[in-house]
């Protein structure tokens, strides 16, 4: 497939139906702003199920905050607001009367590991609780599948008691990811998730993401431009608020642009 | 900016004196405590016994012990826990956790600081205005827990909220984001882990409201009482009040008499103060993340 | 699938808890409010009737005749009272600013690791000694003290007070000041180091006024607790009411006065009414020192 141009210049054209291609997030217009401050603009784009949508740019390009009104975490931040329609699974984001169901069904990695200061055993039964898990063979189940996922349970199996906040950076990385695998999620969203993991890690997790693909669709922001190419199978290029074109990875990190600012960025130009 | 070695060896010099004069004023501050504290324990200690501390005052308070002084300072510094503990933690909670940057947010900061700095005295007659006669509880230990409840709140607001300022945002943040809402992430991983920095808070408020005399003299502490209290709807005796009538309202008391009370009083506060003051630095090195 | 997500978004209990617990934190959190408010409302509430009637500004303010318990004519001269507490509050901050900024720039600038744990811990366990105490130390240990040393027939008054209130006020402005000088940033120190100044030049010419306005702060707050202190008042400053007119004389103060008198005051008397009124003022006084001193920190904030 060629690359698309979204925003207002065509109409998205979704793919033949090769697979069962639902849309998993559907975005029209989307417009984010602190304040009167705009950091994103005219943002039109469908991401669809069991795919890895990569989206790469510089920083302050608006990526993190469209991360952040797909599970509506625009509620914590002061003076972020929206226009446009997201909708996740057919529904729009807005119309959700009960915002924490919306976000136990995403699962999150930020760029910065966190391990809550709970046992690692608590840290990953922390979701299941949240929607009413009690029974202990059933939490013993989840937290053991969660870790075995996030290829952390031969590291941990046998300190599950131990603080989940004291654990090496790398560890808590995937610990989030356990953390997000325990929610179940048919959506995950990295933000970055390597920034501040060192290399070995990395790679542990994109096998993971690589293997989690099979099962859910996956959002992923980052700044390394190789781990897209590695990982998407269509990317996105934000540049500065606006999301300049998408493209299959296949002909897009093979050259096949249709924006010389992302050839630009591609070619590391600017970072 | 200094250019001649003249200049430089008298800033030199200078410096030398300013360290000596400062150095001198810190002395000056600490030496009288020390002088104090030493002639209260001198002049104090000889009162001191069992018999002190548990028996009744005798002989028109010129002999006997302080038992109901004691008794009652217990009761009034537990129902004023009792009262000021939640809220002030509420309190900590609502700024922390939710608090908009708008002028409520800012008149409450100011409110607190306001309560910690009106007079004794005028709680006090807030005490009598309000609890004793407005509410009707008459002079009881109600009334005047009540009164040192909002005397102590902001100490309960400022340890709380620096406990929960601690505790790192990204944690929030990452249980927000599986889906808890703001109390489960305040009830499961913000409180639990802030309970001993609000530990030091109520400890200081303890310290706080034992020695505090002018708010609860006319809303509740009588001078002598031949009972305990039974209910919090009595009047009661209390410490610091006691200190204050033994030794300006009772006539031929024996000199030991009124430095043991004092004695008394200053070393549960200074144990209390000190107490969570270790308890303090015990946490900052006990670090959970 | 959108009618999956339907069924999920149903509001549960956890939703319905937070809603209400968030409440019943909001009615914590103005809590602070409605209680200033109330003190100052109550406290009005008793005095008001004096205020309305038979207060005089002019009496007040000018007249050292404060007689309320007088049967022919009570009168509600102020003006002793006032300088009562004026001297001995002047007193205590010309003792204890000095000393009190002395103490913090040592801690801050100079003292260094155990030294200045030390005697943080010192300064704070010393705030913590009640008033009534420092009362009674004015009293039995520095009544004898005074009339030893100086030679005069009574040693309750200005100075013993004063100095009292000085050692009481000092703990709270040496911390509040510490933390106004390490507010200062380091780079600043630096900077001047650089430039080939001493260790004390620094602190003249770049600290002290880089944390001017802290500092100011520091000393309102101080004034505000030795104009609001009672019990030590009460119990150092002796019963004379007029102006003093040297150190060694006996003053009475507005909280003391209140203190002394109100036990006796029959409810909803002129007299009683009259100490609620010298209570509303003394609200007024310190409410405006609190609101000046954190308008200047709350200026240095945001620099």
């Amino acid at each position: 497939m060629a690359s698309d141009v979204p925003a207002g210049k065509e109409e998205v054209v979704s793919a033949p139906a090769e697979q069962n291609d639902a849309i998993e997030i559907s975005v029209r217009d989307l417009r984010i702003q602190y304040g009167k401050r705009v950091v994103l603009r005219d943002l039109t784009l469908d991401v669809r199920s069991r795919e890895i949508f990569a989206i790469i740019g510089p920083a302050n390009s608006g990526k993190t905050s469209f991360l952040r009104v797909i599970n509506r975490m625009d509620e914590f931040v002061k003076d972020m607001t929206f226009t446009g329609e997201v909708k996740v699974h057919g529904r729009d984001v807005r119309a959700w009367r009960n915002l924490y169901a919306l976000r136990r069904r995403i699962g999150v990695v930020f760029p910065l590991p966190v391990g809550l200061p709970l046992s690692v055993y608590d840290n990953v039964a922390f979701a299941p609780r949240l929607a009413g898990v009690r029974d202990k063979a059933e939490l013993d189940a989840v937290v053991e599948k969660s870790l075995r996922r996030a290829a952390l349970w031969d590291e941990v199996k046998d300190r599950l008691k131990s603080l989940g906040s004291l654990l090496s950076g790398g560890q808590q990385q995937r610990l989030t990811i356990a953390r997000a695998l325990s929610q179940n999620p048919k959506i995950l969203l990295l933000d970055e998730f390597s920034i501040a993991v060192d290399p070995v890690t990395t790679m542990r997790i994109e096998d993971v993401l690589k293997e989690l693909r099979e099962e859910m669709t996956i959002v992923l922001v980052t700044n390394l431009v190789q781990q897209a190419q590695r990982l998407a199978s269509r990317t996105a290029f934000f540049y500065m608020g606006e999301c300049v074109e998408i493209g299959d990875n296949e002909p897009f990190f093979s050259g096949d642009v249709k924006d010389q600012r992302t050839r630009d960025y591609l070619g590391g130009k600017f970072g | 900016m200094f250019q001649s070695t003249e200049q430089n060896f008298r800033a030199a010099r200078n410096e030398k004196v300013a360290k000596l004069l400062l150095g001198a004023l810190t002395v000056v501050l600490i030496l009288p405590v020390f002088m104090i504290l030493t002639t209260l324990v001198v002049k104090g200690a000889p009162a001191i016994s069992w018999e002190f501390l548990t028996t009744n005052p005798k002989d028109g308070m010129t002999a006997g012990g302080i038992l109901p002084a004691l008794v009652g300072t217990v009761w009034l510094v537990a129902v004023a826990l009792v009262a000021s503990v939640p809220v002030g933690v509420a309190a900590a909670v609502y700024l922390t956790e939710y608090a908009p940057d708008n002028w409520l947010t800012r008149a409450i900061n100011l409110a607190i600081i306001n309560l910690a700095g009106v007079p004794s005295i005028v709680h006090a007659l807030f005490g009598v205005g309000a609890f004793v006669l407005f509410f009707e509880l008459g002079t009881s230990i109600l009334a005047a827990s009540l009164t040192l409840a909002i005397m102590a709140l902001p100490v309960v607001i400022v340890a709380t909220r620096e406990a929960l300022q601690a505790v790192p945002h990204s944690f929030r943040e990452a249980c927000w984001a599986m889906g808890a809402t703001r109390w489960q992430t305040i009830r499961h991983v913000v409180l639990p882990n802030s309970v001993s920095g609000i530990l030091t808070g109520v400890i200081l408020e303890v310290s706080r409201t034992a020695g505090e005399t002018a708010p609860i003299m006319f809303t509740g502490a009588a001078f002598f009482l031949p009972f305990l209290p039974q209910s919090v709807y009595d009047q009661t005796m209390a410490l610091s009040l006691h200190l204050f009538v033994v030794t300006t309202q009772v006539p031929g008391v024996p000199v030991a008499m009124p430095y043991g009370v004092a004695l008394v009083l200053v070393a549960v506060v200074l144990i209390m103060n000190a107490g969570s003051i270790w308890l303090r630095m015990y946490l900052r090195g006990k670090k959970k993340w | 699938m959108s009618r999956d997500e339907e069924r999920v978004d149903a509001r549960d209990v956890a939703w319905y808890v937070d809603k209400v617990a968030s409440t019943l934190i909001f009615v914590g959190g103005i809590s602070a409010v409605v209680f200033i408010v109330g003190i100052f409302a109550f406290v009005t509430r008793e005095g008001l009737a004096f205020v309305v009637g038979r207060f005089d500004f002019v009496e007040f303010f000018t007249s050292i005749a404060w007689r309320p318990t007088s049967l022919l004519r009570p009168t509600f001269g102020a003006l002793g009272l006032i300088a009562g507490t004026a001297a001995v509050t002047g007193l205590a901050m010309l003792v204890s600013i000095p000393v009190s900024m002395g103490v913090a720039i040592y801690i801050a600038e100079f003292a260094r690791g155990r030294t200045r744990e030390v005697l943080k811990v010192l300064v704070e366990l010393l705030a913590a000694v009640p008033s009534v105490v420092w009362g009674f130390i004015g009293l039995m240990i520095m009544n004898p003290l005074i009339i030893d040393v100086f030679d005069v027939p009574l040693g309750l008054g200005v100075l013993n007070s004063g100095l009292i209130l000085g050692l009481m006020a000092a703990p709270i402005m040496t911390t509040l000041a510490e933390d106004a000088l390490k507010a200062v940033p380091d780079s600043y120190r630096e900077a001047g180091e650089a430039m080939g100044a001493t260790r004390w030049q620094v602190i003249t010419r770049v600290v002290l006024p880089a944390a001017k306005r802290g500092l100011v702060a520091a000393a309102l707050l101080g004034v505000g607790r030795g104009f609001g202190e009672t019990m030590a008042v009460l119990m150092a400053s002796g019963h004379a009411i007029h102006l003093p007119t040297s150190v060694f004389d006996s003053v009475r103060a507005l909280t003391a006065t209140i203190a002394a008198e109100l036990g006796e005051a029959p409810v909803g008397s002129d007299h009683y009414r009259a100490l609620f009124t010298l209570g509303i003022f003394l609200f007024v006084i310190t409410f405006f020192i609190n609101l000046t001193a954190d308008v200047l920190v709350r200026r240095v904030k945001k620099e």
